[in-house]
């Protein structure tokens, strides 16, 4: 095991390449990392560090890489019953209500149709979209669909839940009000949980560890702690702790982003990165 | 619903369906005008009111309701060959990719290929019968469900896939509850396009081959230039159409009810 310590979940060595005409791109470098049971952790990264490549491998649905991912000892060879993945794409069912789309994990599981409704309501109302049970996604907002999608993974009550960028397509406040959902479910469920992001506000706001991964290819630049309170809400990103963390990893990131943004600028000038 | 209709308690359907036929009554009556002032020529086009007279003519004399049925259930057993070959074989050629890109062209070609005019092969292989024309029906309208069945399943969102993946679904479960759901709006696409070759095709290899049916009565009374009375019949072909639309549109509603 290397520098990936004890905890639910360990991402332990894990290197991944893909084939490119120019040869073997590494998009993941020896990235080790653990989380702990109940424990909130954000990996944040500038655009095409691997991030979302690393949220496949940890939800096991992409193989062909080095290294290993174990969840509570088992090692992860697929999608695994312990992880909840909760898609960065609006992933709601448009042709389910909301109470069959988060109902959907307990009928997969045989659960009779009246049981099954009744603790899809609990996680409903857990987010907050009582009274929409019968509405379709086509009918709400993207931030109630994004919270369907969240409900219908902790119907499913993983060990581990597993985010990317869920927020990405929604707007500041939205996000934000949102991120507080988020909190006030990690605070009730102690539930252990993974995000994905490249918002550091988000990052900072949600984790209790914040893991800064490098631009192409995607290694751990640094860890850092986030001692703010708990339980927490949006409110807290106008503390001045929070700035500091922000600036912090920002300066973090910034050699990253930029380094990322130059590549991105030689590809479309018809150069290789 | 709109301001207007709400503060009259109408409904947006009701109001669609009476513009709709208002439409239509209006058109009829410029058709009509337009006939009488000489601007379209009487013996090309029948005068609408002359239309409605030969309604009672063609149901009484001409044995309608016989024909109405019999091309119904032509079209019946033709659809339901269409719905189950064409999402069956759009199925599997998604299953068998190697197949699909091997086929998937001639399919194409198929489907705007004009297959009425090969009902003489029909004639041969079926006999002159009503299989001919179910089989002429089935031939026109099943490439563009097979393509239609296809094209929804390919396109599933990868997104839907992945949470059927991330919830540990065996493949049977994630194609009756995430690909065959996803792709339900393009089947029906395709089962609507379907419908209408099918219906296009039967009623005209009735009328070519003369065997019975609206089309054959189409034929008849074309032959002898009783032009207001093929008007007529032309209308029973169109509620032949509008019966299997609503039919589909019902389907389509308990399939997918928040469409």
């Amino acid at each position: 095991m290397t520098n990936a310590g004890t905890g639910i979940l360990i991402v332990d060595d894990i290197v991944k390449q893909f084939a490119t005409p120019d040869g073997a791109v590494t998009a993941i470098d020896h990235i080790s990392l653990s989380v702990k049971q109940g424990e909130f952790l954000a990996v944040i990264g500038p655009s095409g560090c691997g991030k979302s490549t690393l949220f496949n491998i940890v939800g096991g649905l992409v193989d062909g890489y080095g290294g290993k991912v174990t969840v509570a000892g088992d090692t992860v060879t697929g999608p695994h019953p312990s992880i909840g993945m909760v898609f960065q794409e609006d992933s709601a069912f448009p042709w389910r209500t909301v109470i069959d789309n988060v109902a959907f994990p307990l009928e997969l599981k045989g659960i009779a149709k009246r049981e099954r409704y009744a603790r899809a309501q609990h996680f409903i109302s857990m987010v907050g979209l009582d009274g929409f049970e019968k509405r379709y996604p086509s009918e709400l907002s993207g931030g109630m669909r994004q919270r369907v999608a969240i409900a219908r993974t902790l119907a499913s009550e993983p060990k581990i839940l597993l985010m990317d960028e869920p927020f990405a397509a929604l707007d500041e406040q939205t996000r934000l009000l949102l991120g507080d959902k988020v909190l006030q479910i990690q605070q009730q469920l102690r539930q252990t949980t993974l995000i994905i992001t490249h918002n550091i506000t988000e990052a900072v706001q949600l984790a209790d560890r914040v893991l800064v991964m490098t631009y192409r290819p995607g290694k751990v630049k640094r860890v850092i702690d986030i001692d703010l309170p708990r339980p927490r809400s949006s409110e807290i990103v106008s503390s001045e702790a929070f700035g500091r963390y922000v600036a912090q990893i920002w300066a973090d990131l910034r050699e990253e982003a930029s380094r990322g943004m130059q590549d991105d600028e030689k590809l479309r000038a018809g150069g290789r990165p | 619903m709109s301001a207007v209709s709400a503060r009259r308690g109408i409904s947006e359907g009701t109001l669609a369906f009476f513009l709709g036929f208002g439409a239509l009554v209006i058109f009829l009556l410029a058709v009509e005008g337009l006939i009488r002032a000489g601007l379209i020529n009487r013996h090309i086009v029948p005068m609408p009111s002359q239309v409605f007279g030969a309604f009672e003519r063609v149901v009484l004399e001409e044995d309608v309701a016989g024909r109405f049925r019999l091309t119904f259930i032509e079209a019946l057993a033709s659809g339901a060959m269409i719905a189950v070959v064409g999402i069956g074989s759009g199925m599997l050629l998604y299953r068998f990719e190697l197949w699909r890109r091997a086929t998937e062209t001639w399919i194409a070609a198929l489907a705007s290929a004009p297959t009425v005019l090969m009902y003489p092969l029909f004639l041969v292989i079926f006999g002159r019968n009503a299989w001919t024309i179910i089989m002429m029906g089935f031939a026109a309208g099943v490439p563009a469900v097979t393509l239609k069945t296809i094209e929804g399943l390919v396109g599933t969102r990868r997104v839907f896939i992945n949470v059927g993946r991330a919830f540990n679904l065996t493949p049977a479960q994630q194609f009756t509850k995430i690909l065959l759901p996803a792709a339900l709006p393009s089947i029906f696409v395709g089962l609507r396009l379907g419908l209408i070759f099918m219906l296009i095709n039967i009623v005209g290899v009735e009328f070519l081959i003369n065997f019975g049916g609206l089309g054959q009565l189409i034929n008849d009374l074309a032959e002898r230039y009783d032009l207001p009375g093929t008007y007529a019949t032309i209308f029973f072909v169109v509620l032949v159409s509008v019966c299997f639309f609503v039919l589909t549109e019902r389907v389509e509603r308990w399939l997918r009810p928040g469409a």
